[in-house]
């Protein structure tokens, strides 16, 4: 994209217009001038309590009150009760490894890590967890006994982690 | 109200640098309305499954409208992430079975490489439930599928050598369509030797990113007598199904239960058994997005048992002479994966090997007259299960 994108600055001069041969095909590209950035601002209001937890060591699901099925990730509203009375509900942090795979080709916003490793594990408490796996994959296998741990990401945050527990 | 597939066109899938987005689209368009023997006054509805998101146009069907010149037509753009294809379709299906239309448009169409590839892998990483699986955890969209590939060969013994034996198989057949993007051959250990992309997917286990388009035009029973139309397929079901965002709040990963729970309703509606739906029709394409995917069809559509799926690509079972022929075009992984022309080009693909049009040796034996489209969206996010056939459906 550099390669183009250069190629069409030059063109302009060259050319009168930002365009660019496509190496492959050899067919004349139009190199857009106008480039999106995106970001975006999501909504964590109501539950923020989990955040919360996060920062006291706890990791924490929401609890219906009436019928009383957990929710993780957090959501806050019951589909069932048709209900919002939920109340905050801390997971034991334990549980069972149920599957992974190690995100070799690393989309760019992530290319500040080595390969990682995204698992999920079914938590003691009956709620399923997605998260990254702590240690070597090769070393861990479907079944076995794992535990969530909070540690600090890169980039300075909290994040929960999924670490294969010994024995 | 009955409603065939009167005319199919499609575009050669890969890189098509050559053509802008109106261009690309036009070449299916064309190729469907000449086959269909319509013009541009007998459409009345238009229908455009196109996830874009990584190409410049958004507005996709007036641009149709405008460079084919239609006129007086409804339109409208679908997405359902990978079967945005056949979502067109089920619009355009249910619009002419409620009487509402009588000839629709659709068309599939995908410009993915107007965006370089790193560009492509972070917008298509958010296939599934953004917040708690992209934003923290980076889990790309052939890492989704990884999950329930490893757990499937955890569960079941299928090897990183069985998935491969996929790959094989449709690039063989890819070899002999001219539309596909990778019409070559490759040897197993081409596959095995290939760097990793998300364990256990290598290289050759994933579909590419592609440029493409594919149509079909739908017309109802009333105007197929009307026209006297001859060349035809009939759509006989559809199935409709749908997951969950997060792939954590679900019990399995060994099974897309949105496409078994499709496949159910779509054989029931076609009256056909599905304790062994192999023996009512003549093939199929499955979404075999990664090869793991395609053996998880062969179970979630029934072809074989729960964990028996892996058995049809030891015994090659499902090329032509075996049990089912399945992605006889080269699938997705061979023939390319245009988000929104994929489903599409299955209609396509269905239209071509019930009239006994597809290249040689890759055309089915038909005998029972019906063709099978497995189509699903994300991770199972999706799926649409859709049976096509020669003869008018009671
Ligand atoms: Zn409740």
């Amino acid at each position: 994209m550099e390669d183009l994108r250069k190629a069409a600055e030059t063109n302009i001069k060259e050319y009168g217009f930002p365009v660019a041969i496509d190496e492959k095909s050899g067919a004349l590209q139009w190199v857009d001038m106008r480039e999106l950035h995106l970001k975006y601002i999501i909504s964590i209001e109501n539950i923020q309590e989990f955040f919360e937890g996060l920062r006291d060591g706890k990791l924490l699901a929401t609890k219906c009150k009436k019928c009383g099925e957990l929710f993780f990730p957090p959501q806050k509203d019951c589909p069932t009760c048709m209900d919002s009375d939920m109340e905050w509900f801390e997971l034991k942090k334990e549980g069972v490894l149920e599957t992974l795979t190690v995100i070799f080709v690393r989309p760019p916003s992530f290319s500040a890590y080595e390969p990682y490793t995204v698992a999920i594990a079914k938590l003691d408490d009956g709620v399923r967890i997605t998260a990254w796996l702590r240690g070597d994959p090769q070393k861990v296998r479907p079944g076995q006994r794992v535990k969530i741990e909070i540690a600090k990401r890169k980039e300075g945050y909290l994040m929960y982690e999924i670490v294969p527990v010994e024995g | 109200m009955a409603v065939a597939i009167i005319g199919a066109g499609q575009t050669k899938f890969g890189t098509r640098k050559d053509v802008n987005m109106p261009e690309l689209a036009w070449e299916a368009i064309k190729q469907a309305m000449q086959t269909a023997n319509v013009e541009q006054k007998d459409i009345d509805f238009m229908v455009v499954g196109n996830a874009g998101m990584w190409s410049s146009e958004a507005a996709v069907p007036a641009l149709m409208y405008e460079y084919g010149k239609f006129e007086n037509v409804g339109s409208m753009r679908v997405e359902a992430a990978c079967a945005t294809g056949n979502a067109a379709i089920r619009v355009g299906y249910t619009a002419i079975e409620s009487g509402e239309a009588d000839v629709v448009l659709i068309l599939g169409v995908e410009k993915m490489q107007e965006s370089p590839n790193p560009t492509v892998i972070e917008l298509i990483g958010r296939f599934g439930s953004y917040f708690w699986e992209f934003e923290n955890l980076g889990l790309t969209f052939p890492g989704y599928y990884a999950i329930h590939a490893t757990a499937y060969m955890a569960k079941y013994g299928a090897t990183e050598e069985d998935f491969a034996k996929v790959a094989v198989k449709n690039h063989h057949y890819g070899a002999k369509n001219p539309y596909a993007q990778f019409q070559r051959e490759i040897k197993l250990e081409q596959a095995l030797n290939a760097p990793y992309v998300a364990w256990p997917f290598k290289l050759f286990d994933c579909s590419p990113i592609t440029d493409g388009s594919a149509a079909v035009i739908l017309a109802s029973e009333e105007k197929v007598k009307e026209w006297g139309i001859e060349e035809k397929i009939w759509i006989h079901s559809q199935g409709v199904g749908t997951g969950t965002a997060n792939l954590s709040r679900r019990e399995s990963f060994t099974s897309l239960k949105s496409a078994s729970y499709a496949a159910e309703v779509a054989y029931k509606k076609a009256g056909i058994d599905i304790d062994a739906p192999y023996k009512y029709i003549d093939g199929a394409d499955v979404h075999d997005c990664f090869t793991a995917a395609e053996v998880i069809a062969y179970e979630d559509l029934r072809f074989a048992k729960r964990g028996e799926g892996v058995q049809l690509v030891r015994e090659e079972q499902t090329y032509i002479g075996g049990r089912i022929p399945v992605n006889v075009d080269g699938g997705l992984k061979a023939k390319g994966h245009p988000i929104g022309a994929t489903g599409v080009s299955q209609a396509v693909e269905a239209w071509k090997q019930l009239l006994s049009k597809a290249e040689n040796g890759r055309q089915v034996d038909v005998k029972n007259g019906r063709y099978l489209a497995h189509n699903v969206g994300g991770t199972g996010h999706y799926s649409y299960v859709t049976i096509y056939g020669l003869e008018k459906p009671r």
